[in-house]
C-alpha cells in the first residue's frame, strides 16, 4: 500500500472541511472499505487521504422512515439492511440482492452507499434499487441534492459524485400498494462469486419493470406497459417476446465470467424465473417486525 | 484525528479478547497486521488479503469481519476476539472451547492453515443462530476457504458443537 494519512472526522462540517482542504492529491471517503482496501492493496487506488466516514455524529448509522420514504444512512451496513423488517417487507429484491454480496464477512462490513459510489458494472443492488427508484443523498458545504441511483451510476466506476461531495443517504420510496418483486442472480459458483448477470423484477397490477445488472456499463431498467407479462394468462411465447424486446439495451461482453453470447441468452432464461418468482410472491404490506 | 496529514504513529486504542491494549500503527497497516504483528497475536492468517479465503476472520463487536479488509487505524475503539480468544480458563493453561473440540472430533483439520478462520465464522454463525440447519451453517462459512477441501468434517464439527450446546 502506498502511504496516505487517514481522517476520521466527527462531523459533516469537519468531512467538508477536509474535502475543500485537500490538495491536488486525490482524497477518498471510506465506509466498509471491502472495495478501497482491496484497491489500496493492488495499488489500483493511490489516495492522499482516506476519510473515515462511520463516526460523523450527525450521520450515524442507520435506516428511518422518513415521509414516504425509507432512509439509509451511508454507514449501514449491508447485514443491518437485510435484518430490517421494513426492507425486507416493502423491498424484498433489495433484502435479496444485497444478501448475495459477498460472504458474511463482507456484507457485516459493506454498505448501500459503497456498492453504489464503487459503481462497478456488476454491483449486485443495483437493479433492485432501480426498479424501485432509489434516490441517493449527497451533500457538500454547498448543500444537499438527491440524484436518482439510475442516474448518479454513469459507467463503470465512474458516477456524479462531485468534488466536495459525499453519499450521506440512499431513498427508496415506500410503496403504497405492494409489490410483488423478485431477484435472480448467475454466478459461476454458489458463494463468494461477483455475478455473470444480475436481474430484479416487479410485477405491479399492469406495469411489469426489470432491470438488469453486468450486461451493461451500467444496470438499467425498462418497463412493460402492455400488459403482457403481468397477465396470468399470457402465452408463453408472448411473454417471451415482450422479455427479448425489454432485453435490447443489453450490450454483454465476453469476460472470465462468461461470453456474451452466453450473457445474453441467460438474460432470457433468467428474466422468466425472476418473472415467476416475482407473480408468485405473497405480498405483505406491513412489517412483521420479527426477523 | 482530524486533518491529519502524517501517515504513521497512529495510536490505536483496542479490546483484544477482553484486555485493552494500545498500539501505534501506520496507515498501510491492517487490523491483521496489527493482530499478528504488534500483538503477537499469530492465529489470525494472511493468505488472499483481499476479502475472498477468510483466513483472516476475527470477531468486530460480535461480528465475523475479514481482518485483511480493515485498516488498523479504522479500527480504534472496536472490541475483537481472535481464535485465541475463544479458550475458556485463560489463554495460559486454558482449554478449548466446545467448537475447537468438535473441529478436532470430527477429524476436520488437515493442514489447519484455513481452520482459525473457520472456527471464527463458526462461532459468529452460533452466536445468532445456536441451531444452524447444514444449509445455514454452509452458507455461514461460505466467505471461509479450505484448501485441503475438508468442508464436509468442517460442516460437521459446527453442527456437532451446535447440537452438544442443546
Ligand atoms: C471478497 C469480496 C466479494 C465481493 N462480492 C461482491 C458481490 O458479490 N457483489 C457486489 O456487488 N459487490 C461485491 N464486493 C464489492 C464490495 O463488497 C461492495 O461493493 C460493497 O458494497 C462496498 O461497500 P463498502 O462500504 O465496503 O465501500 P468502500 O470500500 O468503503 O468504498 C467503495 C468506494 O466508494 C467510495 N465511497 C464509499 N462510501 C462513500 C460515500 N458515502 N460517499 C462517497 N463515496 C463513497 C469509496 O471512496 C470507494 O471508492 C465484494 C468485495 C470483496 C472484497
Ligand atoms: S486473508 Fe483476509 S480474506 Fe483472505
Ligand atoms: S485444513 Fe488445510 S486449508 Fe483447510
Amino acid at each position: 500500500m502506498r502511504p496516505f494519512s487517514y481522517a476520521r472526522p466527527a462531523s459533516l462540517g469537519e468531512t467538508f472541511d477536509l474535502l475543500d482542504s485537500a490538495g491536488p492529491g486525490e482524497i477518498r471517503p471510506l465506509v466498509g472499505g471491502t472495495d478501497l482496501i482491496v484497491g489500496l492493496q493492488s495499488g489500483r487506488i493511490r489516495p492522499d487521504v482516506v476519510v473515515d466516514l462511520k463516526h460523523l455524529a450527525d450521520l450515524p448509522a442507520g435506516i428511518e422512515q422518513v415521509d414516504g420514504r425509507l432512509r439509509i444512512s451511508a454507514p449501514t451496513s449491508l447485514t443491518d439492511i437485510i435484518g430490517d423488517a421494513r426492507i425486507r417487507t416493502w423491498f424484498p429484491a433489495l433484502a435479496e440482492a444485497a444478501s448475495t454480496v459477498g460472504s458474511v464477512q463482507i456484507r457485516n462490513r459493506a454498505s448501500l452507499t459503497g456498492n453504489i459510489c464503487n459503481a462497478s458494472p456488476a454491483f449486485d443492488t443495483g437493479p433492485a434499487l432501480l426498479v424501485h427508484d432509489a434516490v441517493v443523498l449527497l451533500s457538500s458545504r454547498d448543500g444537499d441534492r438527491r440524484v436518482p441511483v439510475a442516474d448518479f451510476v454513469l459507467g463503470p466506476r465512474r458516477t456524479d459524485l462531485r468534488a466536495g461531495e459525499i453519499a450521506t443517504a440512499v431513498e427508496l420510496p415506500v410503496p403504497e400498494t405492494p409489490l410483488r418483486a423478485s431477484f435472480a442472480r448467475l454466478t459461476r459458483r454458489r458463494g463468494v462469486d461477483l455475478a455473470t448477470l444480475s436481474l430484479c423484477c416487479v410485477v405491479g397490477p399492469r406495469r411489469t419493470r426489470f432491470a438488469f445488472g453486468a450486461v451493461a456499463p451500467r444496470p438499467f431498467v425498462v418497463d412493460d406497459d402492455s400488459g403482457v407479462l403481468a397477465d396470468p394468462s399470457s402465452s408463453p411465447e408472448d411473454r417471451d417476446e415482450v422479455l427479448r424486446a425489454m432485453t435490447a439495451q443489453a450490450s454483454p461482453i465476453t469476460d472470465v465470467r462468461g461470453g456474451a453470447d452466453y450473457r445474453q441468452a441467460m438474460l432470457l432464461v433468467l428474466g422468466r424465473r425472476a418473472l415467476a418468482a416475482a407473480r408468485s410472491r405473497p405480498v405483505q404490506s406491513q412489517p412483521d417486525g420479527a426477523r | 484525528m482530524t486533518g491529519a496529514t502524517r501517515r504513521d504513529g497512529y495510536p490505536v486504542r483496542v479490546t483484544v479478547n477482553g484486555a485493552a491494549r494500545t498500539v501505534e500503527v501506520s496507515s498501510t497497516e491492517t487490523l491483521l497486521d496489527a493482530l499478528r504483528w504488534n500483538l503477537d497475536l499469530t492465529g489470525s492468517k494472511e493468505c488472499c488479503a483481499e476479502g475472498e479465503c477468510g483466513a483472516c476472520t476475527v470477531l468486530v463487536d460480535g461480528r465475523a469481519v475479514n481482518s485483511c479488509l480493515v485498516l488498523a487505524v479504522e479500527s480504534d475503539g472496536l472490541d475483537i476476539t481472535t481464535v485465541e480468544g475463544l479458550e475458556t480458563g485463560g489463554p495460559a493453561g486454558g482449554r478449548l472451547s466446545r467448537l475447537q473440540d468438535a473441529f478436532l472430533e470430527k477429524g476436520a483439520v488437515q493442514c489447519g492453515f484455513c481452520i482459525p478462520g473457520m472456527v471464527m465464522a463458526a462461532q459468529a454463525l452460533l452466536n445468532e443462530n445456536p441451531h444452524p440447519r447444514p444449509d445455514e451453517v454452509r452458507e455461514g462459512l461460505a466467505g471461509n476457504l479450505c484448501r485441503c477441501a475438508g468442508y464436509q468434517r468442517i460442516v460437521d464439527a459446527v453442527l456437532l458443537a451446535a447440537e452438544e450446546d442443546a
